[in-house]
């Protein structure tokens, strides 16, 4: 059994360098509603910084990171 | 049977390309084996970068603009219509004009526009210096501008020419200086993420100059309302910023025809090495309509040319294409009026800053000139 969320959304901003994949979840996160819940997929090691960062400063909410072969997948719930 | 080269597009990606495969494919061109065309929906190429200097009246618009004619190689054909309907299985575009063309190879170099409607009162409350008419609106409302609060915010990302809004901070305070109104002028910079740029480097580099020069600086700032009437910015992060005079990097998005041939949902899909698209066979994309992790930069689109023309050139010959592109990225930062530094990078590179210098900026400013032997395929 698996604690990993299951998304209403999935963006994959694999191969993009920073700020891309925290400028695409901006990005998505504008578009969708609240209570939506976004898996953010990144191989930017960066974005383990930079995403909670703005999680906090926009307050939305994190909800885990996991490492996922070469790339890692970000759950946020938006408020 | 002949192959046909299509170019979707005169900017600099698309002449650099088409003069570039006329000069590897001249022979076959002659007999009749190549054929290449440049498509346009005008006559004219613009050279964006000059629309930085038009605010402050070291440039004008008109001046910025060549016919397409003048600059492409007398084998490449121009034909000035719009694409309307691209269809990668059966290899053919549709034309305004009603005629659809066949393709060979396809290579798309539609660039980036500006969506400035994304954003709530940003088209009736901001000012930008993206476009010609924009620019041009901007210059007159700067020249009168005496007093208050100048606010440049970067609310599209990504967009055109990376370092232009550090640019014209770093330009407006030494203007404003000269012209003895930086007193009753405060400037703010705001970036979307948690520094002042993208690349960690230019942020650092950028950073203590913003200090130095009074210019406030605001992180984690994404523009989701502009309200013209009180002339106040609303972000998503909950904040608030009045503004006197509000200059915005628009929101860019790209051509539809990208997202209905299903190359991509905006930018087009491709291999950052080959710049092959991946969902589709033999269509290519260059510049800033290609989804590559660098710049949407004008070097970028000129080194990706190079590269897409001698991988096409290498499949007419019937050899095996083995140029790649690597990411190369070459950008001027003004720093000042006078002054300019420049930063040159890779895929995954962090560019090394150096010190701003009188000589880079009279580079630039000769580059500016000589960008058209860049767009003739001669520098």
């Amino acid at each position: 059994m698996s604690d990993t969320p299951t998304p209403d959304v999935e963006i994959d901003s694999r191969g993009a360098t920073c700020p891309g994949p925290l400028m695409d979840l901006i990005g998505k996160v504008k578009e969708v509603e609240a209570g939506t819940t976004i898996e953010l997929l990144t191989s930017d090691e960066g974005s383990k910084n930079d995403v909670p960062e703005w999680l906090d400063e926009a307050g939305h909410e994190l909800l885990t990171i996991e490492a996922v072969d070469d790339h890692w997948a970000i759950y946020v719930e938006t408020t | 049977m002949t192959e046909e080269i299509v170019v979707v597009g005169g900017g600099t990606g698309g002449t650099v390309l088409a003069n570039r495969l006329a000069d590897r494919l001249e022979p076959a061109i002659e007999s009749g084996d190549a054929h290449v065309t440049v498509i346009n929906d005008g006559e004219y190429q613009y050279y964006k970068p000059a629309y930085l200097y038009v605010p402050f009246g070291k440039k004008t618009v008109e001046e910025a603009k060549r016919p397409l004619s003048d600059l492409l190689d007398r084998h490449v054909e121009l034909r000035v219509d719009r694409v309307t309907g691209l269809d990668t299985d059966a290899k053919s575009v549709s034309l305004e004009d009603g005629d659809d063309m066949a393709y060979d190879h396809l290579v798309m170099a539609t660039g980036a526009t500006l969506d400035p409607e994304e954003v709530p009162g940003l088209a009736e409350g901001g000012h930008h210096f993206y476009g010609p008419e924009g620019t041009e609106s901007l210059r007159d409302e700067l020249a009168d501008f005496e007093e208050g609060h100048l606010v440049l915010s970067v609310i599209g990302v990504p967009h055109m020419c990376p370092a232009a809004p550090l640019e014209f901070v770093f330009m407006a305070d030494d203007w404003l200086r000269q012209r003895g109104l930086r007193e009753d002028i405060e400037i703010t910079y705001t970036y979307p993420i948690q520094r002042a740029h993208g690349l960690q480097s230019v942020a650092d580099w950028a950073t203590p100059k913003l200090a130095d020069r009074d210019i406030n600086l605001e992180t984690f700032f994404n523009a989701e309302r502009v309200d013209p009437e009180e002339q106040v910015l609303e972000t998503m992060e909950g904040n608030e910023l009045d503004y006197d005079l509000l200059v915005a990097i628009p929101p860019h998005t790209a051509s539809e025809l990208v997202s209905e041939a299903g190359l991509g949902d905006t930018w087009v899909d491709v291999d950052r090495a080959t710049l092959e698209a991946e969902q589709a066979e033999d269509v290519y994309a260059i510049g800033d309509v290609a989804d590559v992790p660098t710049s949407k930069a004008g070097s970028v689109a000129h080194y990706e040319a190079g590269v897409v023309a001698d991988r096409i050139a290498s499949r007419v010959r019937g050899q095996t294409p083995t140029s790649v592109y690597d990411g190369k990225t070459v950008c001027f930062i003004e720093t000042g009026m006078d002054e300019a530094t420049f930063v040159e990078f890779g895929y995954g590179d962090e560019p090394t800053m150096r010190e701003p210098s009188k000589p880079v900026h009279w580079a630039k400013l000769g580059y500016n000139e000589s960008y058209w032997l860049t767009a003739r395929g001669l520098l």
